[in-house]
């Protein structure tokens, strides 16, 4: 095969990647603040990306353009999701949080299942089809869209945490509860805060990625288990690690499906999952763990 | 050994389980072919969540992907019959040996690791996932286009094909269950069982009790992978066709533990109950459903997710421990002081 | 008398800081031997290296003869040394008498004989009347009680006992203490460490005592006592 052809592929993989990253970034702000696995992650991206579809077939909408206010319905349901369901249960064994999230999940799948029913959908926008030549690499439109629009958002949130006073009280929170407490922070209200940005980035990268794939009621369950192997191989609790993950698995999943079949790229995730998990547990960039 | 176990269940406990048994046992003469087909989905349930709660309840390792191994079980048995001509029963201790060796890897890989908790249960779920998407391309067993089990005459009973009519399947499953739930209670009374519980509740106290922590939470995932490989069987020869999306698929195990978790993980009945609440709330909404000539696909699982909610959020303990209570099914206070005075 | 367990240069080290540093010293047979000093003196974190849970940086320890350092806490139970945590860790959800089941389990592997066995403890920790109640449930003192019943159902030649006595009232402090002298005459060896200084006067044999991980002093307890180096590491300078 032609050297082009990796690279374009390679390309591809890294631009869906980064999207890949922008969700995980979302479940890395939620385990690393709230200490909540989110096993409703991927699910609650299938939201957007139905939401995305809808707004695009009734009103020819733009899901770039979409991208913030999905965003936003995102972050209001996280916000509400943390502060009704989620909060009791900061002080329950471990397995009570799972089982709640993961009812959710099941809901969420089987709900949207109802009302959109089994049949893959998409978004057909009218630059679908064109594509940039950028030196010798041939480039898809939708792709560079969706990577720069992931970087954006990503930069607005590294943004936020570095510099607005509520971003770093949100740090703060996160490296030390009682400490937070006993400064007067709110801290369920940084909690709820804290998930519903989580869910602001899993609503920005839904809208972003139906620019790439179609979606389906059983996509919720693979991007939950995408994003939890992303989040451990970058590192928990690492942001750009979040990002370098989603990267890598993108271009993982593009590579292995130019010399494997396509249908088998995800296998090559979990071989990834399975190796960090036993050699190193903390991830590429995470903290060691004692 | 009947007295060990039953020593200090109270006697209106023994009866009231003895009924219930009975009850089980004549159903197939009372009821309609219709709630026989439910009765066999609650008891499948019911066996796979006891198969579920010695990993879960007893050693407090939670697996999401179980249906691994009930895929790897209804897989090993089928392909055997379709390309050999072995009967079920021969093929299962194959079906088990090949599901021990899985749950014996991932708890090796796990265990030896440090992978616990959350992680585990991410790892279990992967291993699932790789089996489904393997087992698409797996072309010996037909991949994606599922495994097709010869048309079942389903009118004369060949028990040894497992072949025949529902009542033979519901005993076969009927029978399972019951040596399912003997089996774990006498695990429970057992060394083993007391380990396994004190890793549970707490790992680095029970290690520093003399426990080989590693060695006891291996065998709690070999049995509960071996235990689970019988249900694949059953399934294979039940339904007649497998297909690896629907076989190890996530929401597969997820079905898995909904009885366990709301009837009570670490009880014995817990399983059971559960099985019993959720299947048959499920089938009545069905049933309702269909009366009122709605018919939408997907609403049993919301249901099944929203029952989940619900037990987690009030009843984290389950069904169960309150029920016993309520109908006094403790352990006979008087009968404690045999084995010590 | 015999030695039953050597202590030999021993350090630990966290990210540089010496947790433990070259500590030597020898618990003989039989003895009670009390380890004391101020809080952050490294204790606690000393017998975590003799249970077990941490293996040391340096140095070497014997029990019996045989080492122990780099062996697994199951391990080390297993060779005879039963231990209690400073902040107590009971099987919540098992009753009383299964807690103390599980610790009979390693030398009785009949559940039957276990918990004859399990019934005798509880009877000398006073313990048996609430057998059945739920470990969960037990005030602290209770739990006390548990944590070192449970650790002496693995029928160890040596207790390693870690504050047992905080939180108790005297009139417990008294009875524990009872307890403790009466499984001493019956061959138990004790190693505590304690911050109750009447305990520690009225049963150990011999005291040793750690200040910045080091053992600044070592001895019969009247002696430890009023060593100079000792007074100053609780009091301070000015106290001498």
């Amino acid at each position: 095969m032609p050297a082009e052809i990796y690279l374009n592929v390679a390309i591809s993989g890294l631009l869906t990647g980064l999207v890949y990253g922008l969700m995980a970034l979302g479940l890395s702000v939620i385990f690393g603040v709230v200490r909540v696995v989110n096993f409703a992650h991927g699910e609650m991206m299938t939201i957007a990306m139905y939401l995305a579809v809808a707004l695009f077939a009734q009103f020819k909408l733009d899901p770039l353009l979409m991208m913030l206010p999905l965003a936003a319905v995102l972050f209001a349901v996280g916000y509400v999701m943390q502060l009704t369901l989620i909060n009791p249960f900061i002080a329950r064994p471990e397995h009570s949080q799972f089982m709640l999230l993961l009812a959710v999940a099941v809901i969420i799948v089987n709900g949207l299942l109802i009302v959109f029913g089994p049949d893959a959908q998409s978004v057909q926008t009218s630059y679908a089809f064109d594509s940039f030549a950028i030196g010798p690499a041939i480039v898809d439109a939708t792709k560079l869209y969706a990577g720069a629009a992931a970087i954006a958002v990503a930069a607005a949130l590294f943004a936020f945490f570095q510099f607005a006073p509520v971003g770093k009280a949100i740090r703060a929170c996160a490296d030390n509860y009682t400490g937070a407490l006993v400064v007067g922070l709110n801290v369920h209200r940084l909690y709820a805060l804290s998930f519903g940005l989580g869910a602001a980035c899993v609503g920005a990268a839904g809208a972003i990625i139906v620019l790439i794939v179609d979606v389906t009621p059983p996509l919720g369950p693979a991007y939950t288990l995408l994003a939890f192997v992303i989040v451990i191989t970058g590192g928990l609790g690492s942001m750009p690690g979040a990002l370098l993950g989603g990267v890598l698995i993108g271009l993982t999943e593009a590579m292995a499906g130019l010399f494997f079949t396509p249908s088998a790229k995800s296998m090559f995730a979990f071989a990834i999952l399975v190796l960090v998990l036993l050699f190193r547990p903390q991830g590429i960039m995470g903290k060691k763990l004692s | 050994m009947m007295a060990l176990l039953l020593h200090d269940v109270p006697r209106h406990a023994l009866v009231l389980l003895g009924l219930f048994l009975a009850g089980l046992i004549a159903a197939p003469l009372l009821a309609n072919d219709y709630l026989l087909t439910v009765l066999i989905v609650i008891l499948y349930f019911a066996y796979t969540g006891i198969a579920w709660n010695v990993l879960m309840g007893f050693a407090g390792q939670l697996s999401l992907g179980h249906a691994l191994y009930v895929g790897l079980g209804a897989y090993t048995t089928a392909a055997l019959y379709v390309h050999f001509g072995i009967g079920p029963w021969i093929g299962m201790p194959v079906a088990i040996l090949i599901s021990v060796a899985s749950g014996v890897v991932i708890g090796f890989l796990a265990f030896r690791f440090g992978v616990a908790g959350v992680y585990f249960a991410i790892l279990t779920i992967a291993f699932a996932e790789f089996a489904r998407i393997g087992f698409d391309h797996f072309s010996w067993v037909q991949g994606s286009s599922g495994l097709f089990l010869p048309v079942a005459n389903r009118a004369t009973n060949d028990l040894i094909n497992l072949r025949g009519k529902p009542a033979m399947f519901y005993y076969v499953i009927l029978a399972l269950t019951v040596v399912a739930f003997v089996f774990c209670h006498m695990l429970l009374r057992s060394r083993v069982g007391y380990f396994w519980q004190a890793i549970r509740e707490d790992e680095v106290a029970a290690r520093s009790l003399g426990i080989n922590t590693f060695r006891y939470k291996m065998i709690a995932i070999a049995i509960s992978s071996g235990m689970t490989a019988p249900a694949g069987v059953f399934y294979a020869f039940y339904y007649n066709n497998l297909f690896p999306e629907q076989t190890f698929f996530i929401l597969r195990s997820i079905e898995i533990i909904l009885g366990p978790i709301i009837g009570g993980i670490g009880t014995l009945f817990g399983p059971v109950i559960g099985a019993f609440l959720i299947t048959g709330l499920a089938e009545l909404l069905e049933e309702f459903l269909r009366i009122s000539g709605l018919d939408i696909p997907g609403v049993k699982r919301v249901f099944y997710g929203v029952c989940l909610l619900v037990v987690v959020m009030i009843l984290p303990h389950g069904i169960w421990p309150p029920l016993a209570r309520l109908l006094r099914l403790g352990k006979r206070k008087d009968k404690q002081d045999e084995p010590g005075a | 008398m015999t030695t039953l367990l050597e202590v030999a240069g021993v350090s630990r080290n966290f990210s540089g800081l010496r947790a433990v540093a070259d500590v030597s010293f020898r618990v003989p047979e039989g003895s009670i031997f009390a380890v004391i000093g101020p809080n952050g003196a490294g204790k606690t974190t000393l017998f975590n290296l003799i249970a077990g849970m941490l293996a040391p940086n340096s140095g070497s320890i014997a029990f019996q003869g045989g080492r122990i350092d780099g062996l697994t806490p199951d391990e080390v139970c297993r060779r005879g040394i039963g231990r209690t945590f400073q902040i107590v860790r009971p099987f919540p959800a098992l009753s009383v008498e299964d807690n103390v089941m599980v610790g009979a389990l390693l030398r009785h592997a009949d559940p039957r004989q276990a918990m004859r066995r399990a019934h005798e403890v509880l009877r000398r920790l006073d313990l048996f009347d609430k057998r059945l109640q739920e470990a969960g449930s037990l005030t602290l003192p209770d739990r006390k009680r548990l944590e070192v019943a449970r650790a002496l159902a693995t029928e160890p030649k040596l207790l390693l006992l870690d504050e047992v006595m905080a939180g108790l009232r005297p009139t417990e402090i008294d009875r524990i203490v009872d307890i403790l002298k009466q499984l001493n005459r019956e061959g138990l060896t004790i190693l505590l460490i304690e911050h109750v200084m009447r305990a520690v006067m009225s049963i150990a044999t011999r005291v040793l005592v750690l200040h910045h991980g080091a053992a600044i002093a070592e001895g019969p307890p009247a002696d430890v006592v009023r060593e100079p180096a000792v007074v100053q590491s609780y009091l301070g300078a000015e106290a001498l």
